[in-house]
């Protein structure tokens, strides 16, 4: 199995080749927008993007994103390898222009070469037992602008938001999401996609948030109160009328994606990953020699 | 929809409204982080910017066997964070047009209307879509000190497309969207079970 090979294809489908779900919803938002709006102009932009992105193999956005591999492996691998090969591919990747010079030493300012420094790109590891098939694996890329990431947020509750206390229940929740789709505006290059995460400590809630971009579109939440929130979210954002790239409009939000983690009795953290509009996430599952695109 | 050819006229500008779709043809520069420290802490500019756009873009950009540059992405980056440079970059150097997404301060929209500068929108993460409209680099400066994403480059474009978002006379498109966006927030956590505790 040529992992380099793999990779370097799936960042090449990821970087220019947006899903079909994000395609779909930016459709339906445009369709709803009133012609000749600003909001249908920048939506028009956006598919006229998305279908040259796809048509030449180059990147949707000039950021490329942080590079995040989701891996679930079978038990006992050597990740060692994996996470070389991801490495690799991302160098390749960069040479070829599928991904820009995008990565800052940050004391000194320096450009780094390629793409490739300690930790860069990221790579999550989870290993999955028990496993019928001890020789399938499956790997998402998540490419995430530093536009959006900006606009991320983490919450903690109680907390005081717009002159208001809010405590440590689903509104106090939803009031913190809100306010930070409304902190960010156009800035995340809405119409965004916005994971959630009730709970955790502040690293696992910014992991988990970033994880829930992962999930198709028309995905709701297995859980009862975590699908109704979702819901709830997504039609009270796209009710402020922040609209396309901040200009007005109706979409506001294309998706929100929300899971619970464990949390200490002292904590109470609401973490909110924003994704723009350009979410791109692909997944590859390798079972042998098979290989099967995902996403 | 108005034309806007290189270089571009204090009057032409003057005459721009909030709202109204552009088309910039002519050489247009880039520059982000990097470039805007250094002119607003009195660096030289190798280029006269005068009359001239500054592009907030860090695009990706492949070099030919020729030794040419085609450029193969490049939408806007964030304004916002050239807001402590912004105005004096306008004040001193007569730019006319900035381009980018997400609008600008109060600083930079009193710089636009004292010097005579607008500030266009263009389409976040419209990467493939703007850089077919770049059909030459005409050069680069900076490159190895400030690296390629941060570097000025100098396109010369046709027909991109972007929207006017701050005018010469105090229109601003972003502060209007996001006031009626905090009333609304208001609204809809207040009439939830979200009240006061």
């Amino acid at each position: 199995m040529n992992w380099i090979d793999i990779l370097t294809r799936l960042i090449r489908r990821t970087t220019s080749d947006l899903p079909a779900d994000v395609e779909g919803a930016l459709r339906a938002a445009l369709a709803a927008e009133p012609a000749g709006s600003q909001a249908a102009v920048t939506l028009g932009a956006i598919a006229e993007n998305t279908r040259l992105a796809r048509e030449q193999g180059t990147p949707l956005c000039q950021d490329t994103g942080t590079l995040t591999f989701f891996w679930r492996v079978p038990r006992g691998t050597d990740t060692f390898e994996l996470e070389q090969a991801a490495r690799e591919a991302v160098r390749a990747a960069s040479a070829e222009g599928l991904l820009r010079a995008n990565t800052i030493e940050s004391l000194t300012g320096r450009s780094v070469d390629a793409n490739v420094a300690e930790g860069c790109p990221v790579c999550h590891f989870e290993q999955v037992s028990p496993v019928s098939d001890l020789r399938s694996f499956e790997v998402w890329l998540l490419q995430k602008g530093g536009g959006c990431e900006n606009m991320s947020a983490q919450y903690s509750l109680p907390c005081d938001i717009e002159g208001r206390r809010y405590g440590r229940d689903l509104d106090g929740v939803r009031a913190c999401v809100l306010h930070a789709v409304c902190r960010a505006q156009g800035l995340g290059c809405a119409p965004g996609i916005l994971g959630v995460c009730v709970g955790g400590d502040r690293a696992e809630g910014y992991l988990e948030a970033k994880r829930q971009l992962l999930r198709p579109l028309p995905d709701a939440s297995p859980e009862r109160e975590l699908a109704a929130l979702e819901r709830r979210l997504l039609a009270d954002a796209n009710a402020l009328g922040i609209g396309p790239m901040g200009l007005g409009g109706r979409a506001t939000l294309l998706g929100v994606k929300a899971a619970a983690r464990t949390r200490l009795p002292a904590s109470y953290f609401v973490t909110v990953a924003y994704m723009c509009w350009a979410c791109r996430r692909r997944g590859v599952r390798v079972s042998g020699e098979t290989v099967e695109w995902l996403g | 929809m108005s034309e806007l050819n290189y270089p571009f006229s204090e009057a032409v500008v003057r005459g721009l409204r909030v709202g109204e779709i552009v088309h910039v043809s002519g050489r247009i520069f880039t520059g982000r982080d990097r470039l805007h420290k250094y002119l607003a802490e009195g660096g030289a500019c190798p280029v006269s910017l005068s009359d001239g756009a500054i592009y907030h873009c860090g695009p990706v950009v492949v070099r030919e066997a020729d030794g040419g540059w085609r450029v193969v992405a490049a939408g806007p980056t964030t304004s916002q964070r050239e807001e402590p440079y912004m105005a004096d970059v306008i004040a001193d150097h007569g730019v006319r047009l900035i381009i980018g997404k997400g609008g600008m301060g109060p600083r930079t929209q009193q710089a636009c209307a004292a010097h005579g500068c607008v500030y266009l929108q263009a389409v976040g993460g419209a990467a493939a879509l703007l850089a077919q409209r770049v059909r030459r680099v005409a050069g680069v400066c900076f490159l190895d000190e400030f690296g390629p994403a941060e570097a000025l480059w100098q396109f010369d474009v046709e027909s991109f497309e972007a929207v006017v978002g701050i005018d010469t006379r105090g229109g601003n498109l972003y502060t209007e969207v996001e006031a009626r966006a905090w009333r609304r927030f208001s609204e809809v956590l207040g009439c939830g079970k979200g009240e006061t505790r």
